[in-house]
């Protein structure tokens, strides 16, 4: 048994050093000469200045912007560092609201935003992923059906007709891969910059 | 539910019985030491590795020796995770500027990433270092992951040897799994996450201004590279705080279907490697077999319950299932078999929140921890596991008809039967037991984040899982908390290493028996009635053990919902 003391030491510290440095450092040597622009975080710039991630959703309010979905994330309490407080799209701090089927306050959230909603829009069904949150609460896309249904806001807002929003709606969806693996989507955040490209024209 | 979700699944099923048999002729040669493409690169390589730990590749080991530099070789992990944890401020390449973590989270991470669970009762970016990352988190999940795969292989050759007291050496067949299997196919599969979107850099977080003037703090990392290890290894311990639902973990549909094939690739190619070890295919796809109808059934049930959404949706005229806690890009079908997947297996890692599933969605998962994780399972894991069930199925068929039962050429005696009930038992003493205890302390009380019957399942899944060594949680319930750190940890530390030890003392008392040659009275292990038998074994033992704990959670809460109540 003694025997076997030399290797748990030493051949655990070699193998560390191979799969714990000399790999992830290797990695990111290769990555970033050959995936630059995926290995730094896929950002995006405007103008010269970092606008954030094709990755990584972020919050839009005004009415003028296509809305993402809602985020559960938080953020330290700046009063008090032992609790935390809402900071939708935080992407220092992903997670998800952990809410279950039966849970009173998800019920709650519910209801007042399919409330808020069909007060905007009432003629459509409202689509389930625009009043839930996603896993992460760093989504970056939504449904086609979410995007439509907020094309008449987006239009009146920036007094565009309403075909002229649904297409660059329907020019911003993915669809599935091969037809098969994965789900329709539009990302926001891309569909916000071709909105205000298609204003400044 | 949606033909092309159903089409997605089959593709998947297809894909995996397709690899397992190349994969399975590749880790055969392998373990056994033959030569292989990888050779002229990797041979050297492994040589001076043997040189310089002084390690003679020739001598093997008895099964208790084989044990302990297993044990010994976690001893030396665990202090390394738990030493750069708790010196993460004053070591390099920390970019956030992450303080030391707290003794009883570093001794819970720690005891997480040894034993293969990695539950995450840290936050990832919030928490942990860039060096902490490699240097602890992604080097235990290739060492933890290669020792779950040795104990299989040794395990193998307790069946497929006759008369000997050794069942191969720990540390080579660590070494050449990690050198051979796991880095190879991670350096070329971390390029391709790269490829997809993930990220892979040293760089510190990225300060943005969004679209409408707000910022936005993005934490980067070398992700990639551990993601890959993460799933291959089925480790599912998260560079994020949400994992593989982060788009920087899992950023596209192509992504997420290849980190899918990924948990299982391995589990269901050593199902092969078992039968060209005891030297008949058919027994290995026999095995393959068994868990095929177990996860089949699986992600029909989760499909439909998460297709079909809760009664609050409903009463809200949503449509398009239940959506809370999913991706878009996942949406409901990815999003359910992702989750049966990777419980299924003893991965862990999320793509949609588990805790956010309908009750029924939620309990199948459940399921799959508590039956063992023996549907493909984790790597190496999974074999042993189930080959515990089928030692148990042959005793009962054995019974029946009043013979000294054999599996593969070997009798199975009283030995091996006890020992397969001590490692099938002691389980449940620890998920139901701890979860007794959780759910009436009043510190572990409040930790839960739904009440009603869903905060029970939170605790037994935590719990369970942790006992499963599988990391995935009904993340709601506050797991940081010195109750939940240690208790959990306690956990983590019985469901490994109890079913190791017992697994590896039936290798060696099948090594050393003799090898009776198949007669007339000999119980066909290939066929339907076998495929039958097991599954009808691995569903009355499960059953029988936690269907009254999950009567009290997610059964009655599924009632409860169709009722219309809410907590």
């Amino acid at each position: 048994m003694l025997r076997e003391i030399r290797p748990a030491i030493v051949l655990l510290l070699v193998l560390t050093a191979l799969t714990g440095l000399v790999y992830p450092l290797a990695m990111t040597a290769i990555a970033g000469a050959i995936f630059p622009a995926q290995a730094n975080g896929s950002l995006i710039e405007k103008d010269g200045k970092v606008i954030g991630s094709a990755l990584i959703g972020q919050q839009f309010k005004s009415d003028k912007y296509f809305h993402g979905r809602p985020s559960a994330t938080l953020a330290p309490d700046p009063n008090d560092s032992t609790k935390t407080v809402p900071a939708p799209y935080n992407a220092a701090n992903s997670g998800g609201s952990n809410l279950g089927p039966t849970s009173k306050a998800l019920a709650d959230r519910l209801k007042e935003d399919v409330d808020r909603l069909k007060a905007e829009n009432p003629n459509v069904a409202v689509p389930a992923d625009l009043v839930t949150t996603s896993a992460s609460g760093l989504d970056p896309d939504i449904s086609p059906e979410a995007a439509q249904f907020q094309v008449p806001r987006i239009a009146k807002v920036r007094n565009m007709p309403e075909g002229a929003v649904s297409q660059l709606v329907a020019a911003n969806t993915q669809g599935r891969l091969l037809g098969l693996i994965g789900e329709p989507r539009v990302n926001v955040l891309a569909l916000n910059l071709a909105l205000d490209r298609a204003a400044a024209k | 539910m949606t033909v092309v979700g159903w089409l997605q699944i089959i593709l998947f099923c297809v894909i995996i019985v397709a690899l397992a048999k190349p994969l399975g002729w590749y880790m055969t040669r392998v373990f056994g030491g033959e030569r292989t493409f990888m050779s002229p690169v990797l041979r050297p390589i492994e040589a001076g590795v043997y040189w310089i730990s002084g390690v003679d590749e020739r001598r093997e080991q008895h099964w208790l020796t084989y044990t302990v530099a297993m044990l010994l070789f976690h001893i030396g992990g665990f202090l390394i995770i738990y030493g750069v944890m708790r010196l993460q401020a004053v070591l390099p390449l920390n970019p956030a500027g992450q303080s030391a973590v707290a003794e009883d989270l570093s001794f819970n991470t720690a005891i997480s990433f040894i034993t293969n669970t990695n539950w995450q009762n840290y936050g990832g970016e919030s928490t942990i270092s860039y060096l902490v990352q490699m240097l602890g988190l992604t080097h235990q999940n290739f060492l933890s992951a290669a020792t779950g795969i040795a104990l299989a292989v040794a395990l193998i050759r307790g069946f497929s040897r006759a008369s000997m007291r050794t069942i191969g050496n720990f540390w080579v067949d660590v070494t050449r799994t990690t050198l051979y299997v796991l880095l190879p196919v991670c350096v070329v599969y971390t390029l391709f996450l790269v490829w997809q979107g993930i990220p892979q850099t040293l760089g510190d977080y990225v300060e943005t201004t969004t679209l409408e003037g707000a910022k936005q703090t993005i934490a980067v990392g070398p992700v990639a590279s551990q993601v890959a290890i993460k799933m291959l290894g089925t480790n599912g311990g998260g560079f994020f705080n949400a994992n593989a639902a982060h788009p920087f973990e899992n950023p596209t549909a192509l992504s997420n279907f290849v980190q899918m094939m990924s948990i299982f690739a391995i589990g269901a190619a050593l199902t092969n490697v078992f039968g060209r070890m005891v030297g008949n295919q058919r027994q290995g796809w026999a095995i393959l077999a068994v868990m095929g109808v177990l996860f089949v059934a699986g992600v029909a049930v989760t499909y439909w319950a998460e297709a079909n959404g809760t009664a609050t949706m409903h009463a809200l005229g949503l449509t398009g299932g239940n959506m809370e806690g999913k991706e878009v890009r996942f949406g409901i079908v990815a999003s359910s078999l992702f989750a049966v997947i990777t419980t299924a297996a003893s991965c862990g890692a999320v793509n949609a929140m588990h805790d956010s599933f309908t009750a029924l969605g939620g309990m199948i998962p459940l399921i799959n921890i508590q039956l063992g994780e023996i549907i493909v399972g984790g790597v190496g894991a999974g074999l042993y596991g189930m080959l515990l069930f089928v030692v148990l199925a042959i005793f009962v068929a054995g019974l029946m008809v009043g013979r000294t039962p054999e599996y593969v050429g070997k009798k199975i005696e009283a030995r091996e039967v006890k020992m397969a009930m001590l490692a099938i038992l002691v389980l449940p003493l620890m998920y139901l037991g701890w979860t007794a205890v959780g759910v009436v302390y009043p510190p572990a009380v409040a930790s839960m984040a739904n009440a009603g019957p869903h905060g029970f399942t939170e605790v037994l899944y935590a719990f369970t899982s942790a006992t499963g060594n599988n990391g995935s949680a009904f993340a709601g319930l506050t797991g940081n908390t010195l109750f939940y750190n240690l208790t959990l940890a306690s956990a983590m530390f019985v469901g490994r290493f109890f079913m190791i030890v017992p697994a590896m003392a039936i290798a060696g008392s099948l090594a050393a028996k003799k090898s009776v040659p198949p007669s007339a009275g000999t119980f066909p292990t290939t066929g339907g009635l076998f495929v039958g038998l097991v599954v009808g074994v691995v569903l009355i033992i499960g059953g029988l053990t936690f269907f009254p704990a999950l009567a009290l959670g997610p059964i009655v809460e599924h009632l409860a919902m169709n009722a219309g109540n809410v907590f």
